[in-house]
């Protein structure tokens, strides 16, 4: 039996779909080892609506803790709360997203229990729950075992589909804003810049198209009207994002965002070992590069050896004609 | 201000898809790789050391920069070059690669750090081998430290530091008072991302790191590099993460080349259908 929190994650006060993988993963839990899980929201005043958003899922329970104190987040306020709250859970989940990588080792932390990031799925093996994630910049695989009465996890986004409403209404319980420590007195939040868009997030869309480095300051000259054909997020190698050319929260990768699109689209995209770790479980990808010996070419489904200048406007007004 | 710069010891991240799984799957086996400095952890000792100096003057140091490594004895060349580059002094604690987690590495960085009590602990967010990306955030909580992880850019002000972190979605920005600890993002070498407080902010850095000149190799041999045991710091050195075994990612095998954008659109839309 396992009793499963999932600690949710709110953006603009309503609940972000990497909610929904966490809760994938609890119940994928609850399958392996019996118990149920509850669900954790943590927010100023919107946090009461956002978990009406989660009362559909099934939960035993959601624990929502409101108040002002707590409207921008900051792990030093946030991991009191959670560690609090985490009092007769035995696993802790929630998603390997910007939020979760910051906030949940320091719940770890405070509850003197083992950590495992990034996790990719969870088996049952002889009656330890073991924990498989990808290392080596997704070169190999670790199957994990923790060994600490209570257990924390963040769950990649892109390897646990975002769970569907079961219906039911579960009971909301408002819980208490614990104390936070010392940390918390030193640190100020003073700002969230955060570019608003009509496109799909990256690491939840059906079709990613990414560039490199090869499209220096036409980057989005190029890449923007393609996506905009396919209905795509827009992607971008860690070279390209070096150089400026794209932000640094489009880079995909090992350390940057890791999708699993249907369609992932590279476009003069060399493939880097660093870049492959994060795109490789693409249903089906393109590369797009007039190096014919790129390494991207290995991985590719369709590979087209051209000059992408001339490649892209050009697919981009077929895809157009074919909408038509 | 001094500056405790957590450095990891990484197989050669750019050769990862040669590490090897051991048949029948116990280890990863990394023996015919380099060892390098984990990339992210050289970019914070770049941070460290902008923060230390005026960057129109980094000969002469403003604080002291302690580099802090766990591992056997040859780590101690990735330490040589760390104090090579600028740091001031080194530690390494004494420890087996392989009998290390992210909770053990940062109980013992917390007993480093309650004996040197430096304003600011640098490392950077995640080592590119096990791409865990947690002992940052152990450690500020251990210590009940304000931390910024993914760090883009740092700015010392009167009081603390100004920090600016890559978050999904866009920039998330903090200010932090001292003691604190700082994980590092790529973007933290860029030529406008760490301003100490005596460095002029229209000065700009040279992209990346810095690279030790010679004389700065040889005088390297003579600064101080103390050895701890592990032990000594965390007497319960077990681990709580196990890995009870390692398989290879699936294969993935190249597909067809396409001769032309015509042949590209057809076949997404009907061998692929995704179009």
């Amino acid at each position: 039996m396992s009793e499963v929190l999932v600690v949710a994650e709110l953006s603009d006060g309503s609940v972000r779909k990497t909610t929904h993988s966490a809760i994938t993963a609890a119940r994928k839990i609850n399958a392996l080892t019996g118990g149920s899980f509850s669900i954790l929201v943590i927010g100023a005043a919107p946090a009461k609506s956002a978990a009406q958003e989660l009362a559909g899922f099934g939960a035993a329970r959601i624990l929502v803790c409101s108040d002002a104190s707590l409207g921008n987040y900051l792990a030093e306020r946030f991991a009191p709360v959670v560690a609090a709250q985490a009092k007769g859970f035995d696993v802790i989940v929630g998603t390997a997203s910007s939020y979760g990588k910051d906030l949940l080792p320091r719940v770890a932390a405070r509850l003197d229990a083992a950590y495992a990031t990034d996790i990719s799925d969870i088996l049952n093996e002889g009656g330890a729950l073991t924990f498989k994630r990808p290392m080596f910049a997704g070169n190999a695989y670790g199957f994990a075992t923790l060994a600490t009465p209570q257990q924390v996890v963040s769950v990649r986004q892109s390897e646990f589909e975002a769970a569907e409403a079961t219906g039911g209404q579960s009971p909301l319980a408002e819980v208490p804003v614990a104390a936070p420590g010392a940390a918390a007195q030193r640190v100020q939040f003073v700002s969230l810049d955060q570019v608003k868009s009509e496109r799909p997030e990256l690491a939840e869309a059906k079709v990613v198209v990414s560039g490199g480095r090869a499209l220096k300051d036409q980057f989005f000259q190029v890449i923007e009207p393609l996506a905009d054909a396919l209905g795509a997020a827009i992607g971008a190698s860690r070279a390209a994002c070096d150089a400026g050319y794209a932000p640094g929260d489009f880079q995909v990768g090992q350390t940057g965002k890791v999708v699993a699109p249907d369609l992932y689209v590279a476009i003069g995209i060399s493939g880097a070992i660093q870049h492959i770790a994060g795109m490789k479980s693409s249903k089906v990808i393109v590369a797009i590069n007039k190096d014919a010996e790129a390494p991207i070419f290995q991985l590719a489904d369709y590979g087209l050896v051209a000059d992408l200048f001339q490649a892209v406007p050009e697919l981009t007004t077929a895809l157009k004609a074919r909408k038509k | 201000m001094k500056i405790l710069v957590a450095l990891k010891r990484v197989a050669d991240p750019d050769n990862a898809n040669k590490v090897r799984i051991v048949a029948g799957g116990e280890r990863v086996d990394t023996g015919n790789l380099e060892w390098k400095l984990n990339p992210f952890d050289e970019y914070a000792l770049e941070a460290a050391l902008r923060l230390s100096e005026d960057g129109k003057a980094p000969k002469q140091r403003l604080g002291e920069v302690v580099a802090v490594t766990l591992g056997p004895k040859e780590v101690e060349t990735n330490l040589r070059s760390a104090l090579a580059t600028g740091a001031d002094r080194a530690i390494r604690i004494e420890a087996e690669d392989d009998k290390l987690d992210g909770r053990l590495v940062a109980l013992a960085l917390k007993k480093v750090v309650e004996q040197e009590k430096p304003d600011l602990i640098l490392m950077g967010k995640q080592a590119v081998d096990g791409d865990s990306n947690q002992v940052g955030q152990i450690l500020a909580e251990l210590l009940d430290y304000p931390m910024a992880t993914f760090a883009a850019t740092i700015e010392e002000e009167a009081q603390g530091l100004k920090v600016s972190r890559e978050v999904d979605g866009g920039v998330a920005v903090l200010r932090l008072g001292f003691p604190a600890v700082v994980t590092v993002d790529l973007r933290i070498v860029s030529p406008t991302s760490v301003y100490s407080a005596k460095t002029d902010r229209a000065f700009k850095y040279n992209e990346g790191v810095r690279f030790a000149p010679l004389p700065a190799i040889m005088a390297a041999k003579k600064k101080k590099l103390d050895v701890v045991p592990l032990a000594s710091l965390v007497p319960d050195s077990g681990l709580r993460t196990h890995y009870r075994k390692f398989a290879p990612p699936p294969e993935r095998k190249a597909g067809a080349r396409v001769a032309n954008v015509g042949e590209l659109v057809n076949k997404l839309a009907n061998e692929a259908k995704v179009i």
